[in-house]
């Protein structure tokens, strides 16, 4: 199968993931979003090295996992810490820090 | 089958990342194993002593010039100079991290993170004067991140360092002792948004693989020069590489997260990360620009005009309807990055000296600047809303004078650094043939220099009122930091000329 297929499946997967962002209230779905912003990325590495010929798309794919992994760590930390203030994770909701 | 070649390391070179990341592994340590009652003197010992150690073994390499780690770290002029720069900023910042005499209650920072605002908890915590001393374990790792940001060469390496450096930065902003809950926002906002820009960096740095088939920066140079046609993907790929780090610089469009997180976070952490980072983002952008896409100058030039006049224009604007101290600073700091991607755009070896200078004395002039913030108190903790500030100056003139000090040189009044680190900017670009865009950062200042000075007056030409805040006593810590950060920014515009010319021997970037 021809590998440019997967570079237009990781831009589609890309951007449903940016207008998650923008448009979900829930902090952990937003979160999710961002993930699987991170996830579209590692595919079109992958897809790429098998175009390129080379390993370098293989090897990134592996830190950005590990990043994401530790964007979890501190985002969830985050979130976590802001729902037991407020008792919600809307990402609305927090609206004191203006002007 | 390829057979593997490990890499060659230069180990000397990269001492400096070296040794802040060992003293960063070693706090982890020191937090699980340590009593409780001794960690804060052993996680300082150990955070002074891995600044100070290296940045004298960056003083001991600094004519190094050499690409090593097998291609992922460029250790070159202007990478040694930001790496000294962020080492002396990151001393500053520690010091004002340190500081407990300004609260009745200790240092700036929550007990415990994780405990309710307002629950019984925090109050028990407060009361039995615990500290938290993870704060350094997460600055050692910023500071790690902040090194290696300057001096990567790939762009896997600058996603690696970029994270390093944002994740304990988005944890240390939500710490403060007072004010949680705009703590814990600035927080959320600064995670959500940092991740999203982030997540445009690296899709990014996909499409631009997938167009020159290496991620290192000096290939991509090499196969922009050879290559033609399938030029949208390396064009929207620089796109989203450049979205990434214009957002850590909090360039317009990419700023709108800066108020709310220099306001929210604990002062001391609003000096460093609007000081250090900015040294940091700054580098990285340059090389990403000049080492990686020198080939593509016309398309990006025009990118960074563009950002560059947005962010002299709209923070400058903005800033003059804010009424809070921090977040006049943090507009006022989307400017200053619209300043700097001036001299970014010439893309001259005078225009990187020119940066290179900006850097280090704004560095300076943020960090002394909050440190002057984190003083200025009333009973709720510091007194940031600016009408608190009337009559300061006949309260406390000593301190209102260092703060004027440092709101004369943002405005850029001679005598001052920040006159003639925008000088130098603004000739190296009109060198550079861009008259227009030095025109238009000059109307820019004009507007900038008056709310500057409105602080200026709002201290010393009105009378204080029952409302004006006081200036609690700092202990060595804050006045180390303040005097050498006063001290310096008046040297830099009476003498500039030492400085200028060690920017200028830091050279271009290397390939």
């Amino acid at each position: 199968m021809n590998p440019t297929n997967y570079v237009i499946l990781a831009s589609v997967l890309f951007s449903i993931g940016a207008i998650g962002v923008l448009v979900r209230r829930n902090a952990i779905i937003v979160f999710m979003s961002v993930e699987l912003m991170l996830n579209a990325a590692n595919l079109a590495f992958v897809a790429f090295a098998r175009m390129n010929g080379n390993l370098d798309g293989q090897t990134v794919a592996f830190f950005v996992m590990v990043v994401a992994a530790a964007e979890v760590v501190v985002g969830l930390a985050i979130i976590v810490t802001v729902f037991r203030t407020r008792q919600s994770a809307s990402i609305d909701e927090p609206n004191l820090l203006k002007y | 089958m390829n057979t593997f070649s490990a890499p060659e390391i230069d180990y000397s070179a990269i001492a400096p990342i070296l040794i802040i990341f060992v003293a960063a592994l070693v706090s982890v340590m020191v937090e699980a194993f340590i009593p409780r009652a001794s960690r804060r003197f052993i996680q300082m010992l150990i955070t002074y002593g891995a600044i100070i150690s290296a940045g004298f073994w960056l003083f001991t390499i600094r004519d190094t010039r050499v690409i090593t780690a097998g291609g992922s770290l460029a250790i070159d002029g202007p990478a040694i100079m930001m790496q000294g720069t962020i080492l002396v900023l990151a001393l500053l910042g520690a010091m004002l991290i340190s500081e407990r005499s300004l609260d009745s209650l200790g240092d700036s920072f929550a007990p415990r993170a994780s405990a309710l605002p307002g629950s019984v908890d925090e109050r028990e915590f407060t009361s039995r004067g615990f500290t938290q001393t993870e704060i350094w374990t997460l600055f050692l790792f910023a500071v790690t991140g902040m090194l290696s940001f300057v001096a990567a060469n790939d762009l896997l390496f600058m996603f690696i360092a970029l994270e390093i450096m944002s994740l304990p930065l988005y944890l240390m902003v939500g710490m403060a002792r007072r004010r949680r809950l705009l703590s814990q926002e600035a927080a959320l906002k600064y995670f959500v948004l940092g991740a999203f820009a982030s997540a445009f960096f690296i899709f990014g740095a996909a499409l631009v693989y997938g167009y020159a088939g290496t991620i290192s920066l000096p290939g991509i140079s090499d196969a922009l020069s050879v290559k033609t046609g399938e030029g949208a993907l390396v064009l929207i790929g620089l796109g989203m590489l450049l979205i990434g780090l214009f957002f850590k610089i909090g360039a317009v469009p990419f700023h709108q997260w800066t108020p709310d997180v220099y306001q929210g976070a604990p002062t001391p952490i609003t000096g460093f990360m609007g000081a250090a980072v900015k040294v940091a983002a700054f580098g990285a952008l340059m090389r990403l620009l000049y080492v990686g896409f020198s080939g593509l100058r016309w398309d990006w030039e025009i990118i960074v005009w563009i950002v560059a006049i947005l962010s002299m224009l709209v923070g400058s604007l903005i800033a003059i309807t804010q009424s809070d101290i921090k977040r006049m600073l943090a507009y006022s700091a989307v400017a200053q990055s619209g300043f700097i991607l001036v001299g970014v755009a010439t893309a001259t070896a005078a225009g990187i000296a020119a940066v290179l200078f900006y850097l280090i004395a704004y560095g300076f002039v943020t960090i002394g600047a909050f440190a002057v913030v984190s003083m200025v108190r009333d009973a709720s903790g510091e007194a940031t809303h600016l009408s608190k500030w009337a009559g300061l100056g006949k309260k406390s003139p000593m301190v209102a004078t260092v703060f004027s000090i440092f709101l004369l040189s943002l405005a850029g009044i001679p005598l001052t650094s920040g006159f003639v680190i925008k000088f130098s900017v603004f000739a190296a670009a009109i060198t550079a043939g861009q008259t227009w865009l030095v025109i238009v950062a000059v109307a820019a200042s004009v507007v900038a220099a008056f709310f500057y000075v409105r602080v200026i007056v709002v201290m010393f030409f009105s009378a204080p009122t029952e409302n004006t805040a006081s200036v609690a006593i700092p202990s060595a810590f804050t006045t180390i930091a303040l005097a050498a950060s006063a001290t310096i920014t008046v040297v830099l515009g009476v003498i500039p000329q030492p400085v200028i010319e060690m920017v200028a021997n830091a050279g271009i970037f290397i390939r």
